[in-house]
Parts: C-alpha cells; sequence; structure tokens
C-alpha cells in the first residue's frame, strides 16, 4: 500500500489472454473428482464413530396411530436409538406451508410418511430394528382421487378442507363464443425427478447441543429454517453445508432426511449417515403432480383464438409442499404462449392421502403443455391448417400481454423457434425391411418388428415458461466476492449458498468472476450457511439471480479496489480501471498494479442482489404482474410407432429455445439435451403407479427412464435474444426443454396412429386399443 | 467373515463382513473406495460397474463372499501417474459429466467397450452403454465422449506403434 507506483506506458489490455470468461465454454472445475469417483456426494461422507440412521415409514394411506411399542427394536443389539413424534422438540415443517410433522403425529397420511427413526453401527442392523417397532393402526376412510377430494363428505387429509388453492383467471367476455369449437379432456400421470444420487447426508452434533449437517439438497437456507423449527434451535445452532448432490431436479426442494439425521445425531451424540436406496427414495420426495385437465379453445375460422376455458386439477397428495405455486404456474401459464383475449381459468390444488407431490422441472407447465398443445392440433386440424402455423398465427410477440395481462417486455419468438424447428432437416427414411437395423426400430434388439405395421410420425410443441419465483415472492440471492494476492497471483473467492447439483453454476460463478475482475484464478468456496441465502436452485432461476448477485459483488469488489487505488494515487476513482492485475487510467497508462494497492489486505464484499418485483394476482381476476421473466422452447418430434404392439420409437427430437445469453454455451447444450429426455419420458414412460393411494413401482426396475437407446439424436438450435432486464441478458435455460419435449412426442404419436390420446404416459395398450 | 481380495492392484483384507453384505458396501464403507455409486442397489442403474476379473459386472449384486481371492478394479483405479485415463479425459471435455453420480459406472462401462472394440459405431456405444442411467445429460453428451474417447486411444495406439511400444492397451 505505501510503495510509490511506476508509470509505465499503455499496454494491450491485461485479461485479453483469460480463459473462462461469460460466453466461453469453461470445464467444470469437479469434473476431474467426477470422473475418478473421488467427488464427495452426500452418500460418501464419513465420520470417526459414525453410526446409521434408518426410517420406518406407513404401510397405510390413512390411519390412526393407536400405540407404538419401541422396546424390541431398542434391546437390538447394535442399536443405539429408537425415536418417534415424541422425541420432536420443534413443530411442523413444509416449503410453504408448515403442516407435515417431522414423524408422524397420531395420524399417517400417505402411505410411506415416515414414522419412526433407528440408528444403530450397521444400516442392516437399522433396517432389522426398525422392523421389530411395533406401530399398532387402526385405518381410516382415505381420499386418492383428486376431484372425490372436493366433494363435501370425501374423508378430511387435514380436517380444513381438502382444497389447498383455487385459482381464478378471467380476462375479457365471460361469455365468449366463437364459430369453432374444440375441447378434450387430458390426465397426466405422476413423474419422479429420479436423480440418480439417493436422499443422503451427515449430521454431526458438537458438544455444544449444536448441530453441522451436510447434506444433499436444492436450498441450503430453507432447509435451515425448517430444520430450527422442528429442533427448537436457532439457526446459529444448525449449521449446513452442501454435500454433492447426484441431480436434483425439484425433488430436494423438500427436506428428507434432514431433520431425522439431525434428531438421531443430537440424541446420540455421535455423527449420523442417513442414506436413502431407491425403494425408499420414491417414498422419501415429492413428485410431480399427477393433473387432471379440461380445455376448451375457441377460435373463427380464420384460425384466431378466440377464447380459452380451462380447469386444472393438481393432485397434491397429503402435504401441501409446493403445490399452492404449481397450481399458480399451471393457471397463469397454462394456456401456453398463446394470445388468447378471452379468458376463464381455474387452476385446483387438492389435498388427498396420496404421495405427496411438489416442485420437479418445468413445475406445474409441463401438465398444463400436453392439453394446450393436444388442442392446438386438434384446432388445426380442424380447420385443415398447418400445425406449425396455427401456433405461429397466435403465438406470443414481445409487446403483447398474457393472460394475467402481464406486458412481455423482452423477446418472446414463438414463430421464430418453431420455424426453426420445422426447418431443419428431417431424419432418413426408415430403412427397408432387408437392409434395417433392429436398433433403430420400435422394440430394439426385442426383435419385435422388422418394420412391418411400423408407421411414422411427426409432432410440433412450444411453451413459454416463468424463470424464478413468482407472485410477489421475495426471490434474492446473497453472493460474497473477496479478491486478494496469493503467491503473487490475484486470486477471488466466490462464496454463495447456491446450490450446484449438476447444472453446471459453480463454473457460471467462476466466469462470472473472470469476466468482472479480469482475474484467471476463481476458487470456488464450498456451499454453506455462513453466507446470506442464495434462493433455491429451481424454477431456472439461479445463472439468473445468484449470477446477479455475483456479478454485483464483484463490482462492489472492484469499486472498493479503485477507491483505494485513488486514495493512493490521489487520481479520481471514476478516471481508473481495474485491468486484471493493473490499475489502468482512463489513459490507458498502467498506473499501478494490484500487488500495489492491495498488499497484504484482501477486499472483500458480500451483496445481497433481487431481480425485479414480481406481484400476487388479483384473487378475483388472476391479472397481475406475476412473473420475472418468460423462457420460450419449441420441439419437434419424429417417431415411429410399431402400431401392432404399441411401441415407439423416437426417431429424432430437434430444438430450438431462447437463453437470452448462452453464459456457458456447452452447459446450455447440456441442460436442453437432459431436459428434453425428461419430457420424453413422461410422454412415453415414466410414471409412479398409484392405486387407492399405494405406490406400486417403487424401484429403477419398475419405474423406467429413458437409456442411451430410448434417446435420439437431437438437433438444437440456441437463440440469445437478450433480455434487458436481466444480468448479460441471460434467460433460465433448465427447464422449457422438459416442458415442450413431452407434448411434441405424444403429438408425434397421435399423428402416426390416428388416436385421440389424450393421456400420459402413452402406453402400449393406448396404442393397441379400440 | 473375512475378505481377502485384489483391488486395484492392491492386496486388501477386511475382517467382520456381514455376510449379506454387496461387493458395493464392502468398497464404499469398508476399504473408503465410494467412487463405485448407489443409485439403485439392484442392478438397474450400472452406476457402481466395477471389473471382477476384468469382467465388467454390477458390484451391488455380487455378494461380498464372492470376491475372495479375485481381482477387482473399480473407477478410482483406472487413472494412473501419467493422469487421468483417455475415457475419464474424454468425458470431462465433451460435457458428459453433469452431477456426476452415473460417471463412474459410465467411465467403467465405456472403459470395458473401448477395450473390446476399436472404433465402435454409434449403435454398438449405444448398445454398451444401455445398462447405464444417466438422468441429466441426455446422453449425446456421453456418445461424443466415447467417440472422442476412442479416437484419441486409436491415435495413442499408432503412435505406440510407430514408435515400436507395446503402450497402453486398454
Amino acid at each position: 500500500m505505501t510503495s510509490t507506483p511506476t508509470k509505465v506506458p499503455a499496454a494491450p489490455s491485461d485479461t485479453a489472454s483469460l480463459r473462462g470468461r461469460i460466453g466461453d465454454s469453461p470445464l467444470r472445475p469437479d469434473g476431474t473428482l467426477k470422473v475418478q469417483g473421488e467427488f464427495a456426494f452426500g452418500s460418501d461422507l464419513w465420520a470417526d464413530e459414525m453410526i446409521w440412521g434408518v426410517t420406518l415409514r406407513s404401510p397405510h394411506v390413512h390411519a390412526r396411530i393407536v400405540s407404538i411399542d419401541v422396546g424390541p427394536a431398542l434391546a437390538t443389539s447394535g442399536v443405539y436409538a429408537v425415536l418417534t413424534a415424541e422425541d420432536v422438540p420443534g413443530g411442523n415443517v413444509g416449503l410453504e406451508h408448515a403442516d407435515q410433522p417431522v414423524l408422524a403425529t397420531g395420524v399417517v397420511r400417505y402411505h410411506g410418511e415416515p414414522v419412526a427413526l433407528v440408528a444403530a453401527d450397521h444400516p442392516e442392523i437399522a433396517r432389522q430394528a426398525a422392523k421389530k417397532i411395533r406401530v399398532v393402526y387402526e385405518e381410516l376412510p382415505a381420499v386418492t382421487d383428486g376431484r372425490r377430494a372436493l366433494e363435501p363428505d370425501a374423508p378430511q387429509v387435514h380436517g380444513s378442507g381438502n382444497l389447498l388453492r383455487h385459482l381464478k383467471i378471467r380476462r375479457g367476455d365471460p361469455d365468449p363464443v366463437a364459430p369453432l369449437v374444440v375441447s378434450l379432456d387430458f390426465e397426466v400421470g405422476m413423474q419422479d425427478q429420479a436423480f440418480l444420487g439417493p436422499e443422503s447426508g451427515l449430521a454431526v452434533p458438537d458438544d455444544a447441543g449444536g448441530i453441522d449437517l451436510y447434506v444433499a439438497t436444492q436450498w441450503l437456507h430453507a432447509d435451515q429454517r425448517q430444520i430450527c423449527q422442528a429442533l427448537g434451535l436457532p439457526p446459529e445452532k444448525v449449521r449446513l453445508t452442501l454435500a454433492g448432490v447426484g441431480g436434483a431436479f425439484g425433488g430436494r426442494e423438500d427436506l428428507s432426511i434432514h431433520v431425522h439425521a439431525c434428531l438421531l445425531a443430537l440424541r446420540t451424540g455421535k455423527p449420523i449417515k442417513m442414506v436413502y436406496n431407491r425403494e425408499e427414495s420414491f417414498f422419501g420426495h415429492v413428485h410431480r403432480h399427477p393433473a387432471s385437465l379440461r380445455y376448451e379453445f375457441g377460435a373463427g375460422h380464420d384460425g384466431l383464438l378466440h377464447y380459452a376455458k380451462a380447469e386444472l386439477l393438481f393432485d397434491g397428495g397429503a402435504y401441501a409442499s409446493s403445490t399452492a405455486a404449481v397450481v399458480g404456474n399451471g393457471g397463469t401459464l397454462g394456456l401456453g404462449p398463446y394470445n388468447i383475449p378471452n379468458v376463464q381459468v381455474d387452476s385446483y390444488g387438492v389435498y388427498t392421502n396420496n404421495p405427496p407431490c411438489g416442485a420437479m422441472r418445468g413445475f406445474g407447465c409441463v401438465q398444463a403443455a400436453f392439453a394446450h398443445e393436444a388442442l392446438m392440433d386438434e384446432l388445426a386440424d380442424r380447420l385443415a391448417m398447418s400445425r406449425v402455423a396455427i401456433r405461429q398465427l397466435n403465438g406470443m410477440r414481445e409487446g403483447d400481454r398474457n393472460i394475467t395481462g402481464q406486458l412481455i417486455d423482452s423477446a418472446a419468438p414463438v414463430a421464430e423457434l418453431l420455424q426453426l424447428v420445422q426447418d431443419m432437416p428431417l431424419p432418413a427414411e426408415r430403412l427397408s425391411e432387408d437392409e434395417f437395423d433392429l436398433l433403430s426400430l420400435p422394440g430394439g434388439v426385442s426383435n419385435t418388428t422388422h418394420g412391418e405395421g411400423v408407421v411414422r410420425g411427426i409432432g410440433y410443441a412450444v411453451t413459454y415458461k416463468n424463470v424464478g419465483f413468482s407472485e410477489g415472492f421475495d426471490d434474492y440471492s446473497t453472493a460474497r466476492v473477496r479478491l486478494e494476492i496469493t503467491a503473487d497471483e490475484p486470486t477471488v473467492t466466490v462464496h454463495t449458498a447456491a446450490a450446484e447439483v449438476g447444472q453446471g453454476l459453480i463454473t457460471v460463478e467462476q466466469q462470472i468472476c473472470r469476466t468482472e475482475l479480469g482475474v484467471q484464478r476463481v476458487v470456488v468456496h464450498p456451499r454453506d450457511t455462513q453466507v446470506g441465502s442464495a434462493g433455491s436452485t429451481s424454477a431456472s432461476r439461479q445463472t439468473y439471480v445468484t449470477g446477479g448477485a455475483v456479478k454485483a459483488a464483484c463490482e462492489a469488489v472492484r469499486a472498493k479496489v479503485l477507491e483505494r487505488a485513488s486514495t493512493m494515487l490521489d487520481i479520481e476513482p471514476s478516471e481508473l480501471v481495474l485491468d486484471g492485475a493493473r490499475i489502468v487510467s482512463i489513459t490507458g497508462a498502467v498506473v499501478a498494479s494490484l500487488q500495489d494497492v492491495l498488499g497484504t489486505d484482501a477486499v472483500d464484499e458480500t451483496v445481497k442482489w433481487s431481480h425485479r418485483p414480481t406481484y400476487p394476482v388479483d384473487p378475483e381476476t388472476g391479472q397481475g404482474d406475476a412473473h420475472v421473466q418468460y423462457a420460450f422452447s419449441a420441439h419437434r418430434a419424429v417417431v415411429d410407432v410399431d402400431t401392432e404392439l404399441g411401441l415407439v420409437k423416437v426417431v429424432a427430437l430437434d430444438t430450438a429455445q431462447d437463453v437470452g445469453k448462452a453464459i456457458n454455451p456447452d452447459a446450455v447444450v447440456g441442460q436442453i439435451q437432459g431436459g428434453s429426455a425428461q419430457g420424453m419420458g413422461l410422454a412415453l414412460m415414466e410414471e409412479i403407479i398409484v392405486t387407492g393411494g399405494r405406490v406400486l413401482n417403487p424401484s429403477f426396475t419398475d419405474y423406467l427412464i429413458p437409456t442411451i437407446l430410448d434417446m435420439p439424436p437431437m438437433r438444437i438450435k440456441v437463440l440469445e435474444y437478450a433480455d434487458p432486464h436481466a444480468p448479460y441478458g441471460v434467460r433460465g435455460v433448465g427447464e422449457p426443454p422438459t416442458i415442450s419435449s413431452g407434448p411434441a412426442v405424444a403429438a408425434a404419436i397421435r399423428q402416426a396412429t390416428g388416436k385421440a390420446l389424450r393421456r400420459v404416459p402413452i402406453r402400449p395398450e393406448h396404442i393397441t386399443e379400440g | 467373515m473375512r475378505i481377502t481380495t485384489t483391488v486395484n492392484g492392491a492386496r486388501r483384507e477386511v475382517d467382520d463382513v456381514w455376510e449379506g453384505e454387496s461387493l458395493l458396501y464392502v468398497l464404499r464403507e469398508r476399504m473408503g473406495l465410494p467412487g463405485s455409486k448407489n443409485a439403485c442397489e439392484q442392478g438397474e442403474c450400472g452406476s457402481c460397474t466395477v471389473y471382477l476379473d476384468g469382467i465388467p459386472v454390477c458390484s451391488c449384486l455380487v455378494a461380498a463372499g464372492q470376491v475372495c481371492d479375485r481381482e477387482i478394479v473399480t473407477v478410482e483405479g483406472l487413472s494412473d501417474q501419467q493422469g487421468l485415463h483417455p475415457v475419464q479425459q474424454a468425458f470431462i471435455e465433451c460435457g458428459a459429466v453433469q452431477c456426476g453420480f452415473c460417471t463412474p459406472g459410465l467411465v467403467v462401462t465405456a472403459h470395458d467397450l473401448l477395450a473390446r472394440t476399436e472404433h465402435p459405431t454409434d449403435p454398438e456405444i449405444r448398445e454398451a452403454l444401455a445398462g447405464n442411467l444417466c438422468r441429466c445429460t441426455g446422453y449425446e453428451k456421453i456418445l461424443d465422449a466415447v467417440r472422442l474417447a476412442a479416437d484419441r486411444l486409436a491415435a495413442d495406439r499408432l503412435a505406440d506403434i510407430r514408435a515400436g511400444s507395446s503402450g497402453r492397451l486398454t
């Protein structure tokens, strides 16, 4: 700080050689560890003296707990503790409503609800001991159908009515008419996030009644708030650190092992590890809401939409989770990216005794898109119009208002996205029967057809999705950025609590720091609750919101550095520029080195950053500026269908998406590919089968997700129409592909078979029957 | 029971193994080798794939007692002092890694494919990797990675032949 800087002549920018800025695709910093098996996921953690926790879950859908006898379990050799609801010191938990007991209290409301916990020195001993807990149940009448739940005499899940939320949207003429009316009912099955890394974590008690929890999750601070509530502890006693996350997709937004592991650790005084197996994972997190949809569109003979009426019913299961927000999305976005002057939407979320449902990628828009896109096809067919053209005709454009009256104030390239996918080359015709390749046919190496009975179809779909949290939610992120000289090299440390779940946010944070501060070396601090909340890794929001916070923190660091340089050099800060390791005057002369300015000090700034506000919608009309930003995508699917066996091979799944600005183009493409696969999975194969409230297929043997044989090659076109309201112009990327891919696949199967197919996933019998 | 086996070239002996434990559990919880992953523990996802006497297997389906005096290679054993194996390097460079939970199993399976097949076609790659589930990537970049690794391994072999050495065979 005291050395006199030497003035040297202007030189080329110090940052010209920087690698890995925004717009580049640097490699992810955790890649090397991950390919070697050395990255520590939640399930890989280990501590001295560690013992294992397991959960005992309800075998019943709805039952009163008459009594629990933990004696035989507790007497098992190797068992350290057995806990029930009586051992929970604090209150209920829940993302939006604290309606869920940590352990069932007096009553179980769904198949798989946690009832008791066991800690033992081997996971198998714990599991065997859990089976010895004697729970006497008295079964109660259950409601396992969403529509039935709203009838006045339906069994009550919580005793306060089964309606969780009803969102009304009323716009324009309340009694609209149109020359052409199309309508349909659509059913969407229950999809699972099916992340590969099971729920897991390690709770380590300290000797002062507090706890450190290392856990795979999506939102550390929401977890911390709920754990504190349940344990009756202040936040400083409950410290969270993100363990390696093996995928999330919404399924880690609610608590899983969190409170359970902490309770066992506090009781035994030992570190507790909990890892679900796959079966328990299916019971241990919320799923995508099954939905029942009734839609009616009215249009002119020219194809222009006059009105839309829609009723969406989301089955929230036994606890609220994020059902209210899903209902909000389904209602406000559930008519798709179309201009519709007259609108009546009723979106409902209900309690039932089915498994709880909550967040999954696409959040309320996925279900609705199957219905509005099927109806657009129907309309096109009735008018003998092209299915692409009718969407382009009605598609939103920048400057339009959506059905809640909100101005679309940045790019809305609906027509262009559709044109792009339509103009992409089509896959080659199916090979003739004497040169076929089994892998390319429906049924694959099962050798079920050599092409006979196989027909091809093409389908299109387009969507839009909100980015970030909506309806007035205080949606912010916090970033701490530190700049210092270490080993003669400028080094930035970036610290946020934002969950890296595989999407590549840590790479994005590094890219932003490099871009803003011109420093090559950026260290990513472990994610924990020692820094302020980053909000959830969901709603396609982290690159926007945590990206915005990191950018703002870098700007604060830069300002502080220039302030120090200004004092040292007696030059106005506004006349100085930070250029990598140098301070440069506005004339381009290097006036000091960063080393001169910082010495052994660090500049360390923490910034809390919010996007522009959103507002609740009007309770009667649903009108209001509910959302921050909209993201658009379109898909074209090409399928071959074996009409005799009902088997489907997706031959191509092509897409175009506007991402505003691709901070990391390779990672953007990765999100689009992975998201498209999940949408295709819902259209074709993914469903948790729930009968009378019971889950029948909690395994990867019976719950199918796409394999590498199911996924076709994809053509992808990424548009970058910057959103002027967002940092760098970014637009959320992760969710739209999961929304428009499934409806495109369903449309292609309908086109190939001529069947109505008003339910997903489309099973073979739906194609072959009738 | 006591298990004596060879893992990644080193003799390993572990005691007090319960008869019901899988090879996956013993590797992860008793040998300090958590690289093989526990995604389904029923042989459906391939995340726990290891070599057992040179054959890739789901270690979750192998009872611990079956591995006595046999040779196991896990994902931790694929890189050496020279650095990452070309398959591992290609997975990083091609963006085939997102959350990374499926990655160790895929790396072992792809390693095995390329040891058997120098220039696999896309259908051959798809068939070989069909037992490995990935939920993040949609598989496209995994295909890219296997193609890239195949090219590099072939180039390495060619260079080795020209240099007259036997080189790395897998």
